[in-house]
């Protein structure tokens, strides 16, 4: 009973791993940026809890009411001026400025907010519970992140899917130039997604901030980690392949900390690893592969004309 | 629309640079409202490049774009869109997966107002709207190049740039897709299109430009060209074809 209770705490703890890795996903997926700030962005979020909640008291739950949207605001904002700049330059440029935040920003929050760690106080519900059994104990705080993370990428995958800036959305990953020739712009296309992804980020960081307590180095330390590998092993751009990540890794962590609790970060990267190994593009990465060969068969010149373009660019 | 005699679309001296390597050299060209205004040449003419700085996407090293007396030689692709130039890229270029329908809608997200609507590009192309959920990745060659051309069609043009729309295609697919041209002129679309397909543009051209390794060698209507000229500037082999000499070696 005991394993299947580290399997169940490990799918709940799944649910925070994919709330951290869908924003990652969405931005690699639409700009090709990998956001090596993701994690600290998080922390960010749950300080700005903790101010916002200073100043006007509402209970921490309902700090996301004006968290979630400044940081959308602040999404849009720095795609549009920082990434963007980067961008313009190279997709490598955007690791350097992106590392560079993430270092800006745990120092920053070091220097002015000191290194001690902080929660948000939820008060009882972060250690009330119910009991299936003698053994299984789920914590309602645990089972709330996780259909809030459902819910998030539920409401992702309708935006995404339905909506016109969703489908602009898809369109400029699809093929930038070909969006700019239907009059879209794709530096506020871009905007909007970093938006949403900032706005899953801000999530992200309330949940930890309630669920464990949280300093300025957890950023990059555990939480860019964790997203990492869950959209690793739950395949590149696929939104569902984030949940099925999370909830991987964060079982294997569970077990591992069933084997013996100080191994549970070290068997969730053992199973990272081996992931890996064996199936590189990811769980749901293959669909999505084999939809790439189909496009890039059935439009062979277009590719060609790519190849001469970049070629002429750098000659 | 430009009834003073103005031309709707203007280009002057335009020069444009891939690097090192100039692809356009001073090319003028100047098209009226209702034609069918075709730019012809080999591999590495320049056609692409032309067509691409008009529609905003290679910037122009020196020269300009007049859209109606307006210059737009500095104006982004998408803003472009807005003001009434539309161009059909090579190669189709369709966001493959997207359905056929999202790939127009994406088309009329930032449309002017006009006669061209989704409902009207299925009435255009009757075998759409039975398959109008299907990924655009799915469609053969020539039914991307439909879903392309209706995508631009979408946005209400003034001017629609298509680039080769025959390439890669079967010949009975080819003359489909031309057939579609007198449609297009009659809703008060203006067409400027780049073609390797000699013969298929004497046919449907109103005026025809030809281009040799970024130069222009010819132009005129196709009444008062002949066979020989168009040759010989296609190929640069005649002595009049600007004394550039040997065939037009490209690099595509």
């Amino acid at each position: 009973m005991s394993w299947v209770n580290a399997i169940l705490q490990g799918v709940l703890l799944g649910g925070l791993y994919a709330l951290f890795a869908c924003g990652l996903s969405l931005m690699f997926g639409v700009m090709k940026v990998i956001n090596l700030a993701h994690g600290d962005l998080a922390v960010v979020a749950a300080y700005l809890a903790l101010g916002v909640i200073a100043v006007t008291h509402v209970p921490a739950v309902w700090s996301f009411v004006l968290v979630v949207p400044i940081f959308a605001g602040l999404g849009y904002v720095l795609q549009r001026t920082l990434i963007q700049a980067s961008l313009n330059r190279s997709v490598l440029t955007t690791l350097l400025v992106t590392f560079g935040l993430s270092v800006v920003i745990e120092n920053g929050l070091q220097q002015f907010l000191s290194a001690n760690s902080h929660s948000l106080n939820i008060g009882s519900l972060v250690s009330d519970s119910f009991s299936i059994g003698s053994q299984i104990t789920i914590a309602y705080l645990d089972l709330a992140i996780l259909v809030i993370a459902v819910a998030v990428l539920l409401g992702l995958q309708y935006f995404l899917s339905s909506s016109k800036h969703g489908r602009l959305i898809r369109a400029v990953a699809d093929d930038r130039e070909a969006a700019q020739l239907a009059g879209a712009d794709y530096r506020h296309i871009f905007g909007i997604a970093a938006a949403i992804a900032f706005a899953t980020v801000a999530f992200a960081g309330l949940a930890y901030g309630m669920y464990s307590q949280f300093d300025p180095t957890i950023g990059t330390d555990q939480l860019l980690l964790f997203a990492f590998e869950a959209v690793v092993i739950g395949g590149l751009g696929s939104l569902w392949g984030t949940l099925v990540g999370g909830i991987l890794l964060g079982v294997a962590q569970q077990v591992g900390a069933q084997i013996n609790s100080s191994d549970q970060i070290l068997v969730g990267q053992l199973f990272f690893l081996l992931v890996l190994v064996v199936i590189p593009q990811g769980i749901t990465g293959q669909r999505i592969i084999s939809r790439r060969i189909i496009s890039r068969r059935s439009t062979g010149r277009r590719n060609t004309g790519r190849r001469i373009g970049s070629w002429r660019r750098t000659a | 629309m430009s009834d003073d005699g103005q031309p709707l679309l203007q280009v002057r001296d335009l020069t444009v640079h891939h690097g090192q390597l100039q692809a356009l050299h001073e090319v003028s060209l100047s098209v009226s409202d209702g034609e069918v205004y075709a730019i012809i040449g080999a591999n590495g003419a320049g056609k692409s490049t032309l067509l691409r700085a008009i529609a905003g996407l290679d910037p122009p090293t020196s020269g300009s774009i007049l859209l109606d007396g307006a210059d737009v030689t500095r104006m982004r692709p998408e803003r472009r869109v807005a003001a009434g130039i539309v161009m059909v890229p090579e190669g189709r270029r369709l966001f493959p997966s997207l359905t056929l329908e999202e790939n127009l809608l994406v088309g009329s997200a930032y449309a002017r107002t006009g006669p061209w609507n989704v409902k009207g590009v299925y009435e255009l192309f009757g075998w759409m709207r039975d398959r109008r959920s299907q990924r655009a990745s799915q469609l053969s060659g020539g039914e991307q190049q439909a879903v392309a051309i209706g995508r631009a069609l979408v946005a209400n043009p003034r001017v629609l740039l298509l680039d080769e729309v025959s390439l890669g295609l079967a010949p009975v697919v080819v003359r489909r897709i031309y057939s579609l041209l007198p449609d297009l002129l009659a809703s008060g679309v203006t067409i400027l299109l780049v073609e390797q397909d000699v013969s298929q543009v004497l046919r449907a051209a109103t005026h025809i430009h030809c281009l040799l390794e970024g130069r222009t060698t010819l132009e005129g209507p196709p009444g008062e060209l002949t066979a020989e000229g168009i040759e010989g500037a296609y190929f640069g082999l005649a002595a009049g074809a600007d004394g550039v000499p040997g065939p037009a070696g490209g690099h595509a």
